[in-house]
């Protein structure tokens, strides 16, 4: 069985600054990938490159079997982003807003108009679906942003930061949203600075100077590193980090 | 093409629940063809016109008052001496000085040659010497109409007649007129294309769009079509305004002007979301618009003819869209051109057209 994502030597620089430092790694398809690191350990630029939004200086990978330097359009039909920053649109509505970007992959008016109604009501943001997205909570408009970003059933999420700034009550309710998309076959690619949630994924690497420190199942690497939770972990390997924020 | 009329949707929707923007589209319109023609204009009437009457005669009375019924002169102050009108002259009481000599009167008595003192202000030189041929013409008519009554022939021979053709009461508003509409359009659909995809960068939406698998056309022509419709809608307003206010309607038909506009429509737009392409920011991206802006507006006949400018000047203006625009505007609405007559300028702004929105798709980049 092919990988989601699989890559090789993948490298970022910007002049003489290596952002991401030749990764390789591979996700299996159905998983939840953690992806931890601090500020600036290249997270996001990681992401961005797998996404297609980011070109990358060298190496070579696949994701959801497409090539990362000259399939990037059919990459982007096989996946869903959620970016740090909440980008949706905030002057359009909610349910705009999912009919926008369902629209743009391709899906029928009928379809999206019956799978938004569901949706909204699964989110509890059926009374709010034709206001104005800038009016909502942040804890809201990241349910949204996820839905948005899985509505079009895609292969592989990826999720910046997803639970940023919230609630641990909505974080909590974010994790049920994942899991859920995750039975139902969609994979999972998720950066997170909160190490309670890396014990959610099922396998989690840890990135320091643009490179992958550490990758294993949160178990295992406890085990490693002789620690009792993935907080100690990151402490252990983060400490060799150079790069300052 | 369902894409394209999702995006659509998606800017038109934007556009009208911006609390600044469409209000903006409606008046601007308005403001500028209610005003600027009046405003922007280089008739010379009232100028201010002192005499230094050193005869004080009836014949020069008679010239005075013939000068005085004019339009074009203001008649400030009759003197006796030159130094006084000059002062005048040079605090700037008066544009200009007739000098009638002692023994006016008696040498066109006697049938002898006299000679009458104009001293024009020339700093601007246009009103100047517009100025002093509009007096010299009165004095001429003057010297007639004694030849006349002294039974003489007019020396007709010197008399030439002017024939202005296509704007012929030179209404300076006519002339200005196709112009601003120039103008209006240049802001509306080159200004507001320029930030539109600037700010999704800054906003950050934009991003959520480059994951997606959207075709550079959809989007780029999704952010065109709507400033297209705009466009139309906005010369409509400008025609109908000169129509009804100043009631000038072009010679050479609606069919031609409207024609013409939709090519310069799509030409800016076109322009405008090149400089949003190649902008990280939107105070970059109005910077640079201002610069153009100076350039569009100088550069292509819209207030001075291209025709005045140094060589090399006019060279450039053939790379600035607008001058065939304006060009061709001024032909439409006052000569009553047709497309045959402008296919050169139609033409090139076709090439245009396409050559600036063709480097509008291509210069927008999903991947960094």
């Amino acid at each position: 069985m092919e990988n989601a994502i699989h890559v090789e030597n993948l490298t970022k620089s910007f002049g003489s600054f290596k952002a991401v430092d030749s990764i390789s790694f591979e996700v299996e398809k159905g998983e939840i990938f953690g992806f931890l690191g601090a500020n600036g350990a290249g997270k996001t630029t990681a992401m961005r490159m797998l996404c297609g939004l980011s070109i990358p200086t060298s190496g070579k990978g696949t994701v959801a079997g497409f090539d990362i330097f000259s399939e990037s359009e059919k990459i982007k039909q096989s996946i869903g982003y959620m970016s740090q920053k909440f980008s949706l649109y905030e002057d359009l509505t909610v349910s705009e807003n999912l009919t926008l970007f369902a629209g743009i992959y391709g899906m029928k008016r009928a379809v999206i108009k019956e799978k938004s109604g569901i949706i909204l009501k699964e989110l509890d943001l059926w009374r709010e679906k034709d206001s104005l997205v800038k009016s909502l909570p942040t804890g809201w408009k990241q349910k949204l942003s996820f839905s948005a970003a899985i509505f079009h059933n895609p292969k592989i999420v990826f999720l910046d930061e997803p639970t940023g700034g919230v609630d641990p009550m909505a974080r909590r309710q974010f994790w049920e949203m994942i899991y859920k998309a995750s039975e139902n076959g969609i994979t999972v690619f998720v950066t997170t600075h909160y190490l309670d949630e890396s014990e959610y994924c099922n396998r989690v690497s840890i990135m320091v100077d643009g490179r992958i420190e550490a990758l294993d199942t949160p178990k295992k690497l406890k085990e490693k590193y002789n620690a009792d939770s993935m907080d100690t972990v990151f402490q252990k390997i983060a400490v060799k980090a150079q790069r300052g924020e | 093409m369902s894409v394209l009329s999702f995006l659509i949707k998606k800017e038109l929707k934007q556009f009208i629940r911006n609390p600044f923007l469409p209000r903006l589209a409606f008046v601007f319109p308005f403001v500028v063809m209610l005003l600027m023609p009046w405003v922007a204009t280089m008739d010379i009437n009232e100028v201010k016109l002192s005499i230094v009457d050193q005869d004080n005669s009836l014949s020069s009375q008679r010239l005075i008052n013939k000068i005085d019924a004019s339009d074009y002169f203001n008649l400030k102050t009759v003197y006796k001496e030159y130094e006084k009108s000059l002062s005048d002259l040079e605090n700037g009481d008066n544009d200009i000085i007739l000098e009638i000599p002692h023994n006016f009167e008696k040498d066109i008595i006697n049938g002898e040659k006299s000679s009458l003192q104009i001293s024009a202000n020339t700093v601007d030189g246009t009103k100047g010497t517009l100025a002093s041929n509009y007096l010299t013409g009165i004095i001429y008519n003057f010297a007639s109409e004694i030849m006349a009554e002294k039974g003489l022939a007019a020396d007709t021979g010197n008399l030439i007649e002017t024939n202005f053709m296509y704007n012929e009461f030179l209404n300076y508003k006519h002339f200005m007129i196709p112009a601003l509409i120039v103008v209006v359009i240049i802001m509306m659909c080159s200004f507001l294309p320029s930030i539109n995809i600037v700010s999704e960068k800054e906003i950050g939406t934009i991003e959520q769009i480059n994951v997606t698998p959207v075709s550079k056309i959809a989007f780029i022509f999704s952010k065109l079509i709507p400033y297209w419709a705009m466009g139309i809608i906005i010369l409509t307003i400008c025609f109908a305004l000169t129509a009804i206010v100043y009631s000038l309607t072009p010679a050479g038909g609606f069919f031609n002007v409207y024609l013409i506009s939709i090519i310069f429509i799509i030409t800016m737009s076109g322009f405008g979301l090149v400089i949003s392409n190649y902008s990280s920011t939107m105070q970059q991206a109005m910077f640079i618009m201002y610069f153009f802006m100076m350039i569009f507006m100088l550069m292509s006949g819209i207030f001075t003819p291209v025709s005045s400018m140094p060589d090399w000047a006019q060279w450039l203006s053939y790379l600035s869209p607008p001058r065939y625009f304006a060009e061709s505007m001024r032909s439409v609405y006052l000569k009553g051109s047709s497309i045959v007559d402008l296919r050169n300028s139609i033409g090139l702004l076709t090439l245009y057209a396409v050559f600036l929105n063709g480097w509008a798709v291509i210069s927008y980049k999903k991947r960094m």
